[in-house]
C-alpha cells in the first residue's frame, strides 16, 4: 500500500479493535442486523433438489433473503457504524455486481453519508439494474473505463480516490481483500452466516454438517459460512472459484487452479498473472467472481489445505441456475449459482445420511436480463 | 560512493538542486526510452527515474495509467528494462533509478532482481506500493548489494512515520507533495514546507519532492525548500502527445531545459 494510506490503514486498524470490545457497538450491529437486514436469515431444506439429485440432504443458508438481496450488507452496515464512529462524512466503495455497490449505497443513506462507488464500465453494462438502484439510493456512481472495465480496475480507481481524500473518507472495501485490517473485518462482520448456520443445522439435524460449499470471487461469503466450522476439523469445506470458459482457455478466474502468489491492492496472494508479474484479465459470466485475486484468508486455507478450492465453468452455472429455479423456486444469483452447480456434483456422491450445507449469498433478480441475453431471449 | 551519492554531493558543494525527471520505460517503446535519457541528461536532468510499467498503477493518475499501458503493449518487461539499463551504462554515468510496484519484482524474485539490477547499473529502486512495514526481505537484499532502496514520505505520515522513513530511506528521501495519486495539482507549499523541514530535521540525506509538479515556476519554489525536484507526469504527458510527430522528442527537451533554468 501506498505510504499515503499506510497512517488511515493503522487507525483503522485500532478503530475497528476497539469497537469489536466495546458492548454498545456489538449491541448496536446486532440491532441493525436484526430490524434492518432482517437476520437470522433461515436455513432452509432444499427437498425436492435433494431428491433431484439422490444423495446428501441440502440445505441453503439464505442470505439471498438479506435486504438488498445479498450478504453484502451484513459487512456494510458495519463498516457504515464503524466510519460514524471514526466521524468520516463520505464513503466510497467498489462494486463489481453491483451487490456491494448497493448495499454501501443502502448503509450510506441509512446513516446520512456521502457516497461515491467505482464501477468498471463492462459491469455497469452487465448490472445496468443495480447501477439505477445505486442511483435511487442517492449514491454516485462513477463508471471506470480503463485497465479491463471490471472489479480490478474499480479497486484501482476507489484505491486512487481513498489516497486523495483519506482524511475525509472510509473506504468500505467489499470483500476480503486488500490491507490489514480489512480481510480480518470484513471476515468478522461477515462470520454472523456460519454462526448461524452452526446453531440452525444443530438444532434441525442435532449434528454439525458434512460439507460446507460456496463460491470465492475475493471470498467474504465464503469465509463467513466457513470461518465458524473451521475448528471442527470433520466438517469439510469446498471453495468454488470461476471456471469462465475452462480452466484450460485462459478465460476463467480461477486462482487456485492456475494462478500462482503475488502482490495486489495491499495483499499477498494467489492471483492470476502472467511471467512478468502482470496482472491478467479475467472472465465470468458473473461479474462478482470475475477478480484476479482471493482475499489472503483463502490462500492460507488453501495452502493448509483446510479448504479445497475447484470451479464451476459458466455453463455449469447457468445449469444450476435453471434447476434451483425450478426445484425450489428460488432463482439464485450466478455467484451463488456456481456453488450450486458444485453441489449438483458433489450431492450425488454421498451418502443419504449426509448434509451439504451450501451458501446461496444472493439472489437472482439482478442477473435476470443477463441470463435472458445469453439464451438469446428477447425481454 | 555510488552515483545518487555522488551526484547530490556535486550538487550540494555548487549549492545546487537536483532536477529528477520521470519516464515511462517503453512508451512508446523501449528504443525511444534508450535515447531519450541521453536526451534528458544533456538537457540538464539530474537523475533520471526509469518507470517500470505495470498492469494496475494504483498510485498513478490517468496520464501514467495510460503511458502505463502503452509500454506494456510494447513488451517492456522488468527483464527488458534491465537490459536496457546495461546498454544504457555503456554510454552513460547519470544516475537511474527503477520505479516499479512490487508484483513485478515479486514475480522476478526479490533477491535476484537486486542482483541483476545492480549487475546492469541500477543505482535506486523506488516501490510505491510497499510500505516500510513489508520491505524487510527487499531492504536486506538492496543493503548487501549496495542497490538504494527509497522510501516514499506522505502529508499524512505522522512524525514517527517520517522519523523512520528518513532512518530508512537510502539515496534520498521522496516526499510525495500532495495527498493524492501522480499527475494531480499541487496547490499550497506550506505544508511541504513543514514537512520537508521535518525530515531535514531527522536527516542529512537529500530530500526530494514529487508529485503534481509541472511547470518551472513550482519546480523554482519547490527547489527553494527542497534539495531535488521530481517531475514525471508533466513530461510524460508530452511524449503521449508528440507520439509519432516529427519534432520527435524536442517539446519534451524543451520542458526539461526550462525546469532546468528554473531551479539554478
Amino acid at each position: 500500500m501506498p505510504e499515503t494510506l499506510m497512517p488511515a490503514l493503522i487507525d483503522l486498524e485500532k478503530a475497528y479493535l476497539s469497537a469489536k470490545k466495546d458492548r454498545k457497538f456489538q449491541t448496536e450491529l446486532q440491532y441493525y442486523l436484526k430490524e434492518f437486514v432482517g437476520r437470522p436469515t433461515p436455513l432452509t431444506y432444499a427437498e425436492r433438489l435433494t431428491a433431484h439429485l439422490g444423495g446428501a440432504k441440502i440445505y441453503l443458508k439464505r442470505e439471498d433473503l438479506c435486504h438488498t438481496g445479498a450478504h453484502k450488507i451484513n459487512n456494510t452496515i458495519g463498516q457504515a457504524l464503524l466510519t460514524r464512529r471514526m466521524k468520516k462524512p463520505r464513503v466510497i466503495a467498489e462494486t463489481g455486481a453491483g451487490q456491494h455497490g448497493v448495499a454501501t449505497a443502502t448503509a450510506a443513506a441509512l446513516f446520512g453519508f456521502d457516497c461515491v462507488v467505482y464501477m468498471g464500465t463492462e459491469d455497469m453494462e452487465r448490472q445496468s439494474l443495480n447501477v439505477f438502484r445505486m442511483r435511487l439510493l442517492g449514491a454516485e456512481v462513477r463508471p471506470v473505463d480503463n485497465g479491463s472495465r471490471t472489479l480490478k480496475d474499480a479497486i484501482n480507481e476507489a484505491m486512487r480516490d481513498w489516497t486523495t481524500n483519506v482524511r475525509t473518507t472510509h473506504y468500505i472495501l467489499g470483500s476480503v481483500l486488500g490491507a490489514h485490517p480489512f480481510p480480518m473485518m470484513i471476515r468478522d462482520f461477515q462470520s454472523v452466516i456460519g454462526r448461524e448456520a452452526k446453531q440452525q443445522i444443530l438444532k434441525l439435524e442435532k449434528r454439525l454438517p458434512d460439507y460446507l460449499v460456496a463460491c470465492v470471487g475475493g471470498g467474504s461469503n465464503s469465509i463467513g459460512l466457513f470461518h465458524p466450522f473451521l475448528a471442527d476439523k470433520r466438517v469439510r469445506m469446498i471453495g468454488v472459484e470461476a471456471g469462465g470458459h475452462g480452466i484450460e482457455t485462459d478465460r476463467h478466474a480461477a486462482r487456485f487452479a492456475d494462478g500462482s502468489v503475488g502482490v495486489l491492492h495491499g495483499t499477498k496472494t494467489w492471483l492470476l498473472q502472467d511471467a512478468d508479474g502482470q496482472i491478467r484479465s479475467t472472465h465470468s459470466i458473473s461479474a462478482g467472481l470475475d477478480y484476479p485475486a482471493v482475499g489472503p484468508e483463502h490462500s492460507y486455507l488453501h495452502d493448509q489445505k483446510r479448504v479445497a478450492y475447484t470451479s464451476s465453468t459458466d455453463d455449469d452455472a447457468l445449469a444450476a441456475f435453471d434447476l434451483l429455479s425450478r426445484t425450489e423456486g428460488i432463482v439464485p444469483a450466478l455467484e451463488s449459482a456456481h456453488a450450486i452447480a458444485e453441489v449438483v456434483k458433489l450431492a450425488p456422491t454421498l451418502k443419504k445420511s449426509q448434509v451439504i450445507i451450501v451458501n446461496l449469498s444472493g439472489r437472482g433478480d439482478k442477473d435476470v436480463q443477463q441470463v435472458a441475453k445469453v439464451k438469446g431471449v428477447k425481454l | 560512493m555510488n552515483r545518487i551519492e555522488k551526484t547530490f554531493n556535486k550538487l550540494k558543494a555548487g549549492k545546487k538542486k537536483a532536477l529528477i525527471i520521470y519516464i515511462m520505460a517503453g512508451d512508446p517503446n523501449l528504443d525511444t526510452t534508450e535515447r531519450l535519457v541521453l536526451e534528458l541528461e544533456s538537457a540538464g536532468a539530474d537523475l533520471i527515474e526509469l518507470g517500470v510499467p505495470f498492469s494496475d498503477p494504483l498510485a498513478d493518475g490517468p496520464v501514467l495509467q495510460r503511458s502505463a499501458e502503452r509500454a506494456l503493449k510494447h513488451k517492456a518487461s522488468l527483464t527488458a528494462i534491465l537490459a536496457l539499463v546495461a546498454r544504457l551504462r555503456e554510454r552513460t554515468d547519470v544516475p537511474l533509478i527503477l520505479m516499479t510496484y512490487e508484483n513485478p519484482v515479486h514475480k522476478y524474485g526479490e533477491r535476484r532482481f537486486v542482483e541483476d539490477a545492480v549487475k546492469a547499473g541500477v543505482d535506486g529502486v523506488i516501490v510505491p506500493d510497499l510500505p516500510m512495514e513489508e520491505a524487510g526481505p527487499l531492504h536486506n537484499h538492496c543493503k548487501r548489494h549496495g542497490l538504494d532502496l527509497i522510501f516514499l514520505a506522505a502529508p499524512t505520515s505522522p512524525a514517527a512515520r517520517l522519523k523512520k522513513i528518513a532512518d530508512i530511506s537510502r539515496g534520498f528521501i521522496y516526499y510525495v507533495s500532495i495527498t493524492g495519486i501522480t499527475g494531480a495539482q499541487l496547490r499550497d507549499l506550506t505544508d511541504v514546507r513543514t514537512h520537508v523541514a521535518m525530515l531535514k530535521n531527522y536527516t542529512d540525506k537529500p530530500v526530494v519532492v514529487g508529485f503534481g509538479i509541472s511547470a518551472p515556476d513550482q519546480a523554482r519554489r519547490i527547489a527553494e525548500i527542497a534539495d531535488g525536484v521530481i517531475v514525471g507526469s508533466a513530461v510524460v504527458k508530452i511524449i503521449e502527445e508528440q507520439a509519432g510527430s516529427p519534432s520527435g522528442t524536442a517539446k519534451v527537451i524543451e520542458l526539461v531545459q526550462a525546469l532546468k533554468d528554473a531551479i539554478r
